[in-house]
């Protein structure tokens, strides 16, 4: 892999090796010493144009883990808050040797450019742009839902068959089309669940089938996981939907509803979490949540990212 | 310095070969075998002449956005083009909003010399929206300006629109309007559809566009106003303006050359030479489009010309600016999506690139048929070749052109403005020479012009 722009450009045997090279990173994480020299000499560069404490700093272990140096470059405090142009970032980066570049940006396309630019010679990948795509939250929820589905056997496994269904803000959500894209790709076969106001005008592109009711779309297909999506405050503002009351009690999975799933459906939340709005207590907090295997399960995820777009064919120095 | 030409055997738009003789800036005599004595001899054989073609929608930037074209670089630009009138958008800093800024535009224009340079005011004090501008002092003005426009903004206050259609009609002017319902394009950055959903970019509706064309046909037919619809870019519009033009409504539409030719797949790359404002739309638009230029629906092809210095453009998608360059390759592309498909002939051409422009912005003396006593306003066209449209064939300050590295058939000769030469042999005529040219009409013009009484 040169770069990790976007999961519509995986196959499912590309996907599959990930999640794979994935699994032998998680087992290194449960090694006294958590630590591979495979990337080590090579310089990594977290570019983060949104505050993503999570995200950087998963990032950040993944790369260390794997011996690289790591350089955290905020907007904030820098250059880029004064002005600085994407072009002379990135060539300031080149400048300094980056070998691979890590980016989070408000703008859709965003690592897309900066691939295609010549602007640097870097490995990119993409850590969230705009409200176009999060691979690497699809391919550690992707992860986790195979581990949790196939447990020790799941290497070489994908998804084949499985019930997804994402509920929330489909419209401005990245994960949600990263999600769509892989998933289906793995073989599951996806559902979005929301308001008409939160979904695109025409899905026809993401694969999925649409429902507006989560408690009809519960009963119809019967989901093995419900993702919930992250509600932002200003959605409400924005006239989205009425109030969180009554999001809440259309589409936020509370008590009952978490009841209604069907016998050990997962719950999945890329996080932070809205308790009380997208998702209650009790779900949250319930043995089938993912929650905290997500967060855990996305530094493995990205070790292997960063391995298999920066250390290119030294597979065997694994 | 001769200012007599003999153009040989050119084709004209009717099929016929003919020489055409210019002198002074008029056409003397038309025929075969025409004398050469004292005139410069251009063989024309196989070339076509055109009208000198009229472009309603020219961002020129100046004053105020110098650094991505000059009233002198973008006259440079339409020459190579073919192009020997351009209206000048209002949209420089400051606004043209005001006679002195429309008269200070349309001087440069004159001082330039290779098009009759005609500005448009803005309809709102600085395309704000709120007040009319001081839209009869621009009218009364030397640039006596015709055609108002906050282009790059919608006049989206109804009441303010009303004021204006009315207002305008007092001088037989005209608005023309850049329809864009402001609160549904909030944050578009492309079409909105499936694609806009897979790239995850704002998008920018359809109904945007044609629920503002609905109301403004409607408020026109009501006070009995002119209105132009600035770049149709969807079928929704080309069914509004068609609804309209059938129940009698003074309304006149302009289309894009890249919204003829290009759909938003090509938005896919988020290369930002591809964001332009209307966005690019579906194939479906495209060849709606197409169609209501060819049955007269739509009037006119207008380039919304909009240069945009490297830094504007070199950069993520949401940051770059909105707009493409498309003087120097507005009659190739018309020729590859209306001609090589056989929905207008060169006749047709002429009336939407040339004379339907003219008239609806009323520039005088271009768009003339090609006819002894008419303004020596020509373009030389070669039909019968292909090119990779490249840098090399821009002729204005900025590069940012969809088209290149593309194929595009033809390619301008030649083009006479006011009798002499802007283009020749494919190559824009130097600026000190046209300059000199420009001036020396002017004299002669102004020579010509009767004298004011002597004061007594």
């Amino acid at each position: 892999m040169r770069h990790l722009l976007s999961t519509a450009d995986l196959g499912r045997d590309e996907a599959v090796r990930v999640l794979d090279v994935a699994e032998d990173m998680a087992d290194v994480s449960t090694r006294q010493v958590k630590k591979l020299p495979t990337l080590r000499g090579t310089t990594v560069v977290n570019l983060f144009y949104e505050d993503s404490t999570r995200t950087r700093i998963s990032f950040e272990a993944a790369a260390k883990r794997l011996s690289a140096d790591v350089i955290n470059f905020a907007a904030k405090g820098s250059s880029v808050s004064k002005g600085e142009s994407l072009k002379d970032t990135a060539q300031t980066l080149a400048a300094m040797g980056a070998d691979g570049i890590v980016i989070r940006h408000p703008a859709s396309g965003a690592p897309r450019v900066l691939a295609d630019s010549g602007w640097v010679d870097a490995g990119i990948v993409n850590a969230g742009d705009g409200m176009h795509e999060h691979p690497t939250q699809a391919l550690l929820d992707a992860f986790t839902m195979r581990r949790r589905v196939h447990g020790a056997g799941s290497r070489g496994r994908d998804l084949d068959g499985l019930e997804v269904l994402i509920v929330g803000d489909i419209l401005h959500s990245r994960v949600a089309r990263s999600n769509a894209w892989l998933l289906r790709t793995l073989g599951a076969h996806v559902t979005v669940v929301a308001p008409p106001t939160l979904l695109p005008v025409d899905v026809s592109r993401l694969g999925v089938d649409v429902h507006y009711d989560l408690d009809e779309a519960i009963a119809q297909v019967r989901p093995d996981v419900v993702m919930m999506l992250r509600i932002q405050q200003e959605r409400m503002a924005e006239a989205f939907f009425p109030n969180a009351r009554e999001y809440a009690r259309s589409w936020g999975l509370g008590a009952a509803r978490f009841r209604s799933l069907p016998e050990g459906a997962l719950v999945m939340h890329p996080g932070p979490m809205n308790r009380g709005l997208e998702i209650g207590d009790e779900a949250a907090d319930s043995p089938r949540s993912t929650v905290r295997e997500q967060v855990g399960n996305g530094v493995a995820v990205r070790m292997a990212v960063l391995y298999l777009t920066l250390a290119g064919d030294r597979e065997d120095s694994l | 310095m001769t200012t007599t030409h003999l153009i040989r055997a050119v084709e004209t738009i009717d099929g016929t070969r003919t020489d055409v003789l210019v002198r002074d800036g008029v056409v003397v005599e038309l025929g075969s075998g025409l004398s050469a004595a004292g005139a410069e001899v251009h063989d024309a054989d196989g070339l076509l002449a055109l009208p000198g073609l009229v472009d309603l929608h020219t961002h020129l930037r100046e004053p105020g956005g110098e650094g991505a074209e000059t009233v002198l670089t973008g006259s440079r630009a339409a020459a190579a083009g073919g192009f020997t009138a351009v209206n000048a958008m209002a949209n420089s800093s400051p606004v043209a909003d005001t006679a002195g800024v429309v008269e200070q535009v349309q001087s440069l224009g004159d001082r330039a010399g290779y098009v009759t340079v005609r500005p448009i005011g803005a309809v709102s004090q600085g395309l704000e929206g709120r007040r009319l501008s001081e839209i009869g002092a621009m009218a009364r003005s030397r640039a006596a300006v015709r055609v108002f426009s906050d282009d790059g903004h919608c006049v989206s206050d109804p009441l303010l629109m009303r004021r204006a259609l009315e207002y305008v009609k007092g001088f037989g002017g005209v608005v023309a309007q850049h329809a864009q319902e402001p609160r549904l394009t909030e944050g578009a950055q492309m079409n909105e559809g499936a694609l806009s959903a897979e790239l995850g970019l704002g998008g920018w509706p359809a109904v945007a566009e044609e629920s503002v064309i609905a109301r403004d046909v409607l408020l026109a037919d009501h006070v009995g106003a002119r209105l132009h619809v600035c770049h149709v870019s969807t079928a929704g519009s080309v069914e509004v303006v068609r609804w309209a033009k059938s129940r009698g409504i003074d309304v006149t539409a302009e289309v894009t050359p890249h919204h003829l030719l290009l759909t938003e797949d090509l938005v896919a790359g988020y290369d930002s030479r591809y964001k332009v404002n209307p966005p690019l739309r579906r194939a479906e638009d495209v060849a709606a489009l197409r169609e209501a230029l060819a049955d007269g629906t739509v009037d006119i092809v207008a380039t919304d010309h909009a240069p945009h210095t490297s830094e504007a453009k070199d950069c993520e998608w949401d940051a770059a600016a909105n707009g493409m360059v498309g003087l120097e390759s507005a009659l190739s592309v018309v020729h590859q999506t209306m001609v090589e498909t056989g929905l207008l002939d060169w006749a047709g051409v002429a009336r939407v690139l040339s004379s339907a422009p003219a008239r609806i912005g009323r520039v005088h003396g271009h768009g003339r048929p090609l006819a002894v006593g008419e303004p020596a306003e020509l373009t030389l066209y070669d039909r019968g070749v292909s090119r990779t449209f490249g840098t090399e064939h821009l002729a204005g300050r900025s590069r940012n052109s969809p088209y290149l590295g593309r194929a595009l058939p033809g390619r301008v000769v030649a083009t006479f403005h006011r009798g002499y030469a802007t283009v020749l042999g494919g190559a824009v005529v130097d600026e000190h020479e046209i300059a000199d040219r420009a001036a020396r009409v002017a004299a002669t013009a102004l020579l010509a012009a009767p004298r004011p009484a002597a004061a007594p």
